[in-house]
């Protein structure tokens, strides 16, 4: 059914949808409307069958959530930023126990300075995590990922996180496709754990393993994500034919028959990247794009067949690895190693910072022309870093860097310091 | 009213069975078919008061639950010992996550039972002093504020034995620990205000807390079973001695515990809704001297360089204890 | 588990495979150590052993292990003076376990409810004359029956029990308690022939063809003491006294009544008189805490009015008194006279200063031994002539019914062997139950159950007995304050305090075993055992 509604709320609807029998919920921007309508949803009894527990922190979320889902439940929770990071060492114990439990990551940066606005920090910085990581580029596809999601985590038993990204995605009012019931219940079958606490049948999950077994499992989990790139495109077709919609798959690419030059990126970023390619493409430029739908598993194949006939690719990352660069043009180089192409990184859109079409338009006009460097800062105030680096050289105690940027930006705060 | 003892002349109710005693008055330790949740062939010290304990305890909810049971615990020497692959002494199904999050995995699994209807299987959280005390306590808080069915037991032997017996929030003032060693003026650990969890867990008004150790079973028993009738969140913490840690020999690890109780410096009480409904009274009051002098741990007490303050302090403690929660009968005093 | 995730998770109690008794160094066994009670016991009963049934309320399986090895509980319930409560490791705790009034207990239970002894061995066609129908002539009555013999008594006098009839008076032993006793002996077969003096022993064995005797004559004979008497004083001896008690003429014995000396039987004289209205005064040489006698009996007897003269000699009889003179203990505790001399009004003097054996039926025996009074025999109860033995007052040792009860079961014991012309062995005794062993915390604290005393007035002027029984109840309690010293009765501790589950539960008087293949050597189960029946041994390399 179509609806004009907020992202949170779609994606909300769409995990009722799934059924969920457990779902837990702590509070942290911008994810907190997702739980709230799931709240109602039970409170309200639209959702039966669900226990919606307010728990005390997203540690808690998560391991409620482990101790549902190993006792067969299906399983869901939504988290963002520092909260992703309270719960990360049950984040990767709930992949180590081969637990299939979905959860929304609301994208948003991660603090110090504390900031509430959308970047990947947080779930790039849960690449390793063991858990399969699906970035939504629309609304829709946020609602569509989360019904793929649960058929994927239950058939490998294995976690995913859909991410979507924070306040442009989950408080933008759109226009969605809700499926009815029908439509999932025949898509996603009930939960049949691989694994269950029963005490007519009493296992003991979650031992320790040592040296003679432990990298054995941690390749089992590694083979699980190698099969997730055949179950993810033959999720995505199967959803085609049910729901009649193009959503989810492994990579989704726009315009790159005869591209020289293709711009990959992952999440909602893909919309005005692809309205600027399509003003490019106008002008003439042979510009595409590939988008990364998921980024755990990362498919190698799919991105090299992408990129195997441009002569450049540009990665606008909205995520910095500090001291290295960019986290998805490692990996895409290391797809596309032994063709001859040139990678460049784009840092952008840093903890909510707007990254305009102009600013997009000149990135690619530049690398059309061979004239970026390897690492490109999209907007960044280079004043005002220049002026705060060169303080530094002069003083080695120059005091709070957000608090000397605020003042050569001209800007006051109430406390000051020396 | 608190556990009483049925009054018996040859052995008393303080042996695990008595064959003078109709059979629904025996112990659970006592049956030939008792379901030794923690099997032969584990990994735990000679003499593990742990293991023991968590036998104690487990077999009386599986009793009470008539097997319907699921066992959540948190990283330790429970864990570590119980569990080492290839092979599980776990008899019940069980499941381990992290250290400190124990009572949240424990509300998820009962979430998961209320919501497929099976109201007859129970949930146990397990975990030491540490996972407890220290690094769980958020979590535990927040399944006693929200009431969640789920009987949490903590055994309690002082450190982080896991480790190498590093010191938590339970360790008592004075003891030597691998991180409290016993040098400079005041050896061992501090003095400080101390974390009486079962206190706190009584803050949360929650239906059930109580306090045993593996010297008195059918007390620790009638807990366990009790707290089992009983839905919603619920606390035990049982006094579980570490050989190792404390440095007392493998055979005086119930001996170590009853003397605990007796010395007052372990009060063993029972509350429901936040307000005492009972306590195991003191049987032979014994100094502080007696508990303390067996264990290493605190051995820099006494001897050529002896604290009696620090034993003075610790006895105050001690009757402190005695006085808050009447653990002397009547005219003992 | 093929299906489960390789590692992560395990199947349930797979940890059998871990065979943690590699670890050990010391390794627990079980063994029965001898209850101090037992060991006490001078006719060796299991004490430990029957009142483990006593314990559970099965009185006649306690009474049944009871009578095993002696035959009358129900008098020696009432005339023991059991050493077996004065070597309880209770009396450490709180009091002595009342071992003796729950025997006496069993033992009117049995009249009561008409036990009868189970069925002798098949017979041997071996005949065994016993000399006595005393505690120890019937003990080895008894025993003997019991094991297939031919057994014949001959009684020198006209009613069975020997000092038990003769020396201790009824309000100690009612009388139809000991007839009861004696009676359920006969009824295995045994034949008592009253009034059947043997004068010679081998022509009484000829004579009834007997392949051995067993002489169990008692010590009836009063010591005399030469007193300068005059005509007038009138002075007999305890035992002829209290002989006198069972016949139809009662001794006349005027009203003021002196008792000479500080034994049982000095008391039993006094308290007797005192029933039949005299006022008896005991004269004794010393001081009370050195008299012979017990003195819960002294008390009783002060309790009932008796007067006893402490650290007094007779120096003289006279008609209606007598002259004592005061003593005083030397350094070493021995009595020495002053020189001070009273005068006391004296109707009678009976003295009783020890008993004889009459040993003239063992006249002509070749290699027979007397020496102070007594026949020698060797450690298996046989004189110097093969296939007489002896025992009770006859043989060195202290004179006292549960002594000679047991002479006769130890005797009966040889004699049947003697009899297969084997020896007999008696199995090697278990190591002490010391108190040090027992963990007593697990036992409650319960005092001893105090027997009811009959009121004074009674007690001064009649012969009925004075310290009444316990009643089923108080027996049960009174049983179930044994601590089991040294012998498993299956508390289950050791199977419940073992952290490795490495103790088997074997049910129900079956005991437990060790799962060796498990036990890491921990100790807690001999630690909390409470009876001490386990020990810790060093595991060989």
């Amino acid at each position: 059914m179509l609806k004009q509604t907020e992202g949170s709320k779609a994606v909300a609807e769409a995990v009722a949808l799934c059924r969920p029998e457990v779902i837990c919920a702590y509070p942290i921007s911008p994810q907190t409307h997702i739980v709230e309508a799931l709240g109602e949803m039970v409170k309200a009894g639209e959702l039966q069958n669900c226990e919606f527990i307010n728990v005390e922190s997203e540690f808690a979320a998560m391991s409620v959530a482990i101790g549902s889902s190993a006792a067969g439940a299906r399983s869901y929770t939504a988290t963002a930023s520092q909260g992703l990071l309270f719960m990360v060492e049950a984040v990767y114990n709930a992949s180590g126990l081969g637990l299939p439990i979905v959860m929304t990551v609301a994208n948003r940066a991660i603090g110090a300075p504390i900031n509430i606005w959308n970047d990947h920090s947080d779930s790039i910085s849960q690449r390793d995590s063991g858990w399969m990581q699906l970035f939504a580029e629309t609304n829709q596809e946020a609602v569509d990922l989360h019904i793929q999601a649960f058929k994927l985590a239950e058939e490998l038993s294995m976690p995913v996180m859909v991410c979507m990204d924070g306040f442009i995605l989950t408080h933008a009012f759109e226009r969605v496709d809700i499926p009815t019931q029908e439509q999932v219940d025949a898509f996603l079958p009930p939960y049949e754990p691989r694994q269950v606490l029963d005490p007519a049948d009493p296992i003991s999950i979650g031992a320790m393993v040592g040296p003679e077994a432990f990298m054995e499992v941690k390749y089992l989990a590694h083979a699980k994500q190698l099969q997730a790139l055949e179950l993810i495109p033959q999720y995505a077709a199967e959803f085609k034919e049910k729901f009649g919609r193009d959503s989810g798959g492994l990579v989704r690419s726009y315009r790159i028959e005869d591209a020289e030059t293709i711009v990959v990126a992952m999440g909602s970023v893909l919309g005005t990247i692809k309205d600027v390619v399509d003003d490019l493409r106008a002008q003439g430029h042979k510009i595409g794009v590939l988008g990364i739908i998921s980024f755990r598993p990362f498919p190698m194949e799919q991105a090299r067949e992408a990129l195997q006939h441009c002569k450049r690719f540009v990665v606008v990352e909205k995520h910095l690895a500090v001291g290295l660069g960019g986290v998805l043009t490692t990996t895409l180089r290391m797809a596309v190693a032994g063709l001859k192409l040139t990678g460049y990184t784009a840092i952008a859109g840093l903890g909510g910072r707007p990254i305009p079409k102009a600013s997009l338009q000149d990135l690619f006009l530049k690398a059309e022309a061979e004239s970026l460097e390897a690492i490109t800062f999209v907007d960044l105030d280079w004043d005002v870093v220049n002026k705060q680096l060169e303080r530094e050289k002069q003083n080695r105690h120059s005091g709070p860097i957000a608090e000397n940027i605020l003042h050569a930006k001209g800007m006051t705060t109430s406390a000051k310091f020396g | 009213m608190s556990f009483q003892p049925v009054k018996f002349y040859q052995t008393g109710t303080y042996t695990v069975g008595n064959r003078l005693l109709a059979p629904d008055e025996r112990s659970v330790q006592a049956g030939e078919l008792r379901s030794n949740s923690i099997n032969s062939g584990h990994r735990a010290c000679q003499g593990c008061g742990e293991a023991l304990g968590a036998r104690y305890a487990i077999d009386a909810a599986m009793a009470e639950s008539n097997g319907q049971l699921i066992s959540v615990n948190a990283t330790g020497c429970l864990e570590v010992f119980s569990t080492p692959y290839p092979e599980s002494s776990w008899q019940v199904a069980w499941i381990h996550s992290l250290f400190g999050n124990a009572p949240a995995v424990a509300t998820g699994v009962a979430a998961a039972m209320k919501v497929k209807g099976r109201s007859d299987v129970r949930v146990v959280a397990q975990g030491g002093d540490g996972g407890t005390t220290d690094i769980g306590f958020g979590c535990l808080s927040g399944m006693f504020e929200r009431n969640d069915d789920v009987l949490y037991i903590c055994y309690d032997n002082e450190a982080y034995m896991n480790t190498g017996v590093q010191r938590s929030s339970a360790t008592p003032p004075a003891a030597r620990t691998a991180t409290t060693m016993p040098v400079g003026n005041e050896p061992g650990n501090v003095f400080g205000q101390g974390k009486n969890v079962p206190e706190i867990a009584m803050a949360h008004g929650i239906p059930y807390v109580a306090t045993a150790t593996v010297a008195d079973l059918r007390d620790l028993e009638y807990k366990v079973r009790k707290a089992m009738k009983i839905r919603g969140a619920r606390y035990i913490q049982i006094f579980v001695p570490c050989p190792l840690g404390w440095g007392t020999a493998s055979h005086d690890t119930i001996r170590m515990a009853r003397l605990a109780k007796e010395s007052g410096m372990f009060p063993v009480f029972e509350a429901e809704h936040g307000e005492v409904t009972g306590v195991l009274k003191i049987r032979k009051q014994v100094p502080v001297e007696e508990y303390l002098q067996p264990q290493k741990r605190f051995a820099h007490l006494f001897g050529k360089h002896a604290h009696p303050e620090m034993i003075a302090r610790l006895q105050a403690i001690a009757d402190r204890n005695i006085r808050k929660y009447g653990l002397l009968e009547q005219g003992d005093n | 588990m093929a299906n489960k995730p390789f590692a992560i998770t395990l199947k349930a109690g797979s940890s059998l495979s871990n065979l943690t008794g590699s670890w050990r160094t010391f390794r627990p066994v079980y063994l029965d150590r001898l209850p101090p009670c037992n060991n006490a016991c001078p006719a060796g009963e299991n004490i430990q052993g029957w009142l483990f049934h006593a314990e559970s309320g099965d009185y006649e399986q306690a009474w049944r292990v009871l009578v095993e090895n002696n035959p009358l509980p129900a008098a020696m319930g009432r005339v023991c003076y059991h050493p077996c409560e004065t070597a309880c490791n209770r009396a450490q705790l709180d009091e002595a376990v009342g071992i003796n009034s729950v025997e006496r207990f069993l033992g009117d239970e049995a009249i009561k409810r008409g036990w009868k002894f189970d069925k002798p061995a098949p017979a041997t066609g071996k005949k065994v004359l016993v000399v006595g129908a005393g505690p120890s002539g019937l003990s080895a009555a008894y025993h003997l029956a019991r094991m297939g013999h031919q057994v014949e008594i001959q009684e020198a006098g006209p009613l069975a029990g020997g000092m038990m009839r003769f020396g201790i008076p009824k309000y100690r032993l009612p009388r139809e308690v000991l007839d009861a006793e004696v009676q359920r002996i006969l009824d295995l077969g045994v034949t008592l022939k009253f009034n059947t003096k043997v004068e010679n022993i081998q022509q009484s064995m000829q004579a009834g063809g007997f392949d051995a005797a067993f002489l169990a004559v008692g010590a009836h004979i009063g010591k005399r003491t030469t007193i300068p008497a005059g005509d007038a004083s009138h002075i007999v001896d305890a035992v002829s006294v209290l002989r006198s008690m069972e016949g139809e003429d009662k001794p006349m014995l005027g009203r003021r009544v002196v008792v000479y000396g500080g034994g049982n039987t000095a008391i039993d004289v006094a308290r007797t008189v005192k029933r039949m209205g005299a006022e008896p005064i005991i004269v004794y040489r010393r001081t009370r805490d050195k008299a012979p006698a017990h003195d819960f009996e002294i008390e009783e007897a002060l309790q009932e009015g008796v007067m006893i003269k402490w650290l007094s000699t007779i120096k003289q009889a006279g008609a209606g008194e007598i002259t004592v003179e005061k003593m005083a203990l030397d350094d070493k505790g021995f009595p020495q006279p002053t020189g001070e001399f009273e005068k006391l009004e004296a109707d009678s003097v009976v003295l009783a200063l020890g008993q004889d054996v009459d040993l003239s039926l063992l006249q002509g025996v070749p290699g027979l031994e007397v020496k102070d009074g007594v026949v020698q025999v060797n450690p298996n109860m046989m004189t110097g002539f093969p296939g007489i033995f002896a025992g009770g007052d006859m043989v060195p040792s202290e004179r006292t019914v549960t002594v000679a009860v047991g002479h006769g079961k130890k005797a009966a014991r040889h004699i049947d062997a003697w009899l297969r012309g084997a020896t007999y062995e008696a199995p090697a005794k278990h190591e002490l139950a010391d108190f040090k062993n027992l963990n007593t915390w697990y036992y409650s604290d319960a005092p001893k159950t105090v027997r009811p005393m009959l009121d004074i007035i009674r007690r001064k002027t009649s012969f009925d007995e004075v310290q009444g029984g316990l009643d089923e109840s108080n027996a049960l309690f009174e049983a179930r304050r044994c601590l089991s010293c040294g012998n498993c009765f299956e508390c289950d501790n050791c199977y419940g305090v073992c952290p490795d589950n490495a103790v088997i539960k074997l049910g129900p008087g079956n005991r437990f075993r060790f799962k060796y293949d498990y036990c890491k050597g921990c100790g807690l189960c001999a630690e909390e055992c409470p009876c001490g029946a386990i020990k810790m041994v060093a595991e060989e390399t």
